[in-house]
């Protein structure tokens, strides 16, 4: 009897013990943001330092969207083909792959894909300054952290994501095309007609405010992770496994909460 | 003046600093001595405001620093200098822009006049032509002496010293030693060094404090502390295996070999 009751406290504690941290980690992430925010205007606003990360999220991200956002345009046109053929509909591929880019997988599949490789080399990055004592030295070079090391990657993101998942949307399209026209026998023409005039602004707006608030996510959670990090490489290395489990469950997570929230917005 | 009050601070409910108190004049070279872990660093942190104490005070002319908002602790940490035990170069920024790092950051100092501090401060610490170099090329005696050029180059009223010769050879130890000595000596500033490296100590120190359990146990000059009769201090000092402070360890058992 007495061990049941000790395993049952045990238990307990351990549940409030993983309660309180998360209570713990959401306050802490609630926290950078603000100051991120309020660091955001003040000068000195470190242009160079924003082009600088810009370059290294944006443009080196492009080969694997390319890649990702093409065959993902090609499997859907060739999985939603089997299923359309059977009622000889096969010219909505178009319009179906058009909007599942747009609304939907171009700015989840490119904020994973930016969670996994600029998060977590931001959060292995920040985590090695820590544990090696240099935002320590930021600091007593009276040099607030956040700003100089949060700022310029949080603008970074911001600007960066948007343009990233416009160019996820041309691409996945292409390879719905590719797929469409040259496997399918869809002619030219009523693959674009039924690509562009079903499109509203509404389907490329609310793929764009998903991606700000991916990179958001991405960029706040890499950095929390980072700047907390304890405990040499191990540490370093833990902290960017927790910072892409993270970023992912919240990117999808919120990527639900944002796709009821534009339906019930739309109608 | 340094004052350092009744200092109080716990990391996951095991007490670090338990009560410490200790005086640092102004313009003396002060090291603070104890064993590996026993809260030394944590201790510099507290003086530049890194890390707030659960309870006590820490007041630099009189400013209480652990009071201090965002704006006023930067003001005061532009008085310091703090050379880190393993340098804490920014791996991303090359020598010239680690050294020259509060200068570009808070001043409108032109390029040119950076150049020349920057080349003055790598001299004092003996070195040269390296301006373009990243910390990654460098030794780690070098990244060291890097550090401390970096630290001197706005000019401080104070340094802290974070383990100064840890990790380097014992003739680059001594040359950093003779570094700080002759930096006191030229700049007039106040220092205050953590080791547990007692050559170090003796050379450099205008007083020795000990760090043990959490508090200041004594204070004094360097040849007070070499003839002390505490014995907690006299083990430390001569490095003795057996005695107080290692009494119910368990690492001076014999190896013993298994046939």
């Amino acid at each position: 009897m007495k061990k049941i009751l000790s395993k049952i406290r045990e238990f307990a504690g351990m549940l409030g013990r993983s309660f309180l941290n998360i209570i713990k980690y959401a306050g802490g992430v609630a926290i950078l943001t603000a100051t991120t925010l309020f660091w955001v205007p003040i000068p000195p606003l470190r242009f160079r330092h924003i082009i600088e990360q810009m370059s290294k999220i944006g443009v080196d991200s492009l080969p694997i969207v390319s890649m990702i956002s093409l065959f993902t345009g090609m499997v859907l046109a060739l999985q939603s083909a089997y299923q359309l053929q059977r009622f000889a509909a096969e010219m909505y591929i178009a319009s179906l792959v058009a909007f599942s880019m747009t609304r939907e997988l171009a700015p989840v599949l490119t904020a994973l894909i930016v969670a996994g490789r600029v998060g977590a080399s931001i959060t292995a990055e920040l985590g090695t300054m820590k544990v090696t004592e240099q935002i320590d030295a930021l600091e007593t070079l009276a040099t607030n952290p956040v700003k100089y090391l949060v700022v310029p990657r949080f603008m970074a993101l911001v600007l960066i994501a948007p343009i990233l998942t416009i160019y996820a949307d041309f691409i996945g399209i292409l390879g719905g095309y590719t797929i469409g026209v040259y496997k399918l026998g869809i002619s030219h023409s009523m693959y674009m007609k039924n690509t562009w005039n079903p499109l509203k602004y509404k389907d490329i707006w609310t793929g764009l405010i998903k991606s700000v608030v991916f990179a958001v996510i991405i960029c706040i959670v890499a950095c929390y992770e980072g700047m907390k990090t304890e405990g040499g490489a191990e540490g370093v290395g833990r902290a960017t496994t927790s910072s892409v489990v993270v970023s992912f469950i919240l990117i999808i997570a919120s990527d639900c909460f944002l796709t009821a929230l534009f339906y019930f917005i739309g109608r | 003046m340094i004052e350092i009050k009744d200092l109080h601070r716990s990391f996951d409910g095991h007490k670090v600093l338990d009560g410490v108190n200790l005086t640092i004049n102004t313009g003396e070279t002060t090291v603070i001595i104890g064993r590996s872990g026993c809260g030394k660093s944590v201790l510099l942190k507290h003086i530049i405001g890194l890390l707030k104490p659960d309870s006590g005070h820490v007041l630099i002319n009189g400013k209480d620093v652990t009071k201090m908002d965002e704006k006023e602790l930067s003001a005061l940490r532009m008085k310091f200098g703090m050379l880190f035990q393993g340098a804490a170069l920014f791996d991303s920024l090359n020598i010239f822009e680690n050294v020259a790092f509060s200068l570009i950051e808070h001043t409108t100092t032109s390029r040119e006049t950076m150049k020349k501090r920057v080349k003055e401060c790598l001299s004092l610490v003996g070195l040269k032509d390296i301006e373009d170099k990243k910390p990654a090329e460098l030794s780690g005696g070098m990244r060291k002496r890097v550090g401390l050029a970096r630290a001197i180059a706005r000019w401080p009223q104070i340094i802290l010293y974070d383990e100064p010769t840890t990790g380097v050879d014992p003739i680059m130890g001594d040359a950093i030693n003779d570094l700080i000595i002759e930096l006191h000596n030229k700049l007039k500033v106040t220092s205050i060094a953590v080791t547990h490296d007692m050559t170090s100590a003796y050379k450099i120190a205008d007083r020795i404090a000990m760090l043990y359990n959490g508090k200041i146990i004594t204070a004094g000059t360097p040849d007070e502390i070499k003839g002390t009769k505490d014995p907690i201090v006299k083990q430390f000092i001569t490095g003795a295996g057996k005695g107080p402070i290692t009494e119910g360890e368990d690492f001076n058992h014999t190896i013993q070999y298994s046939k």
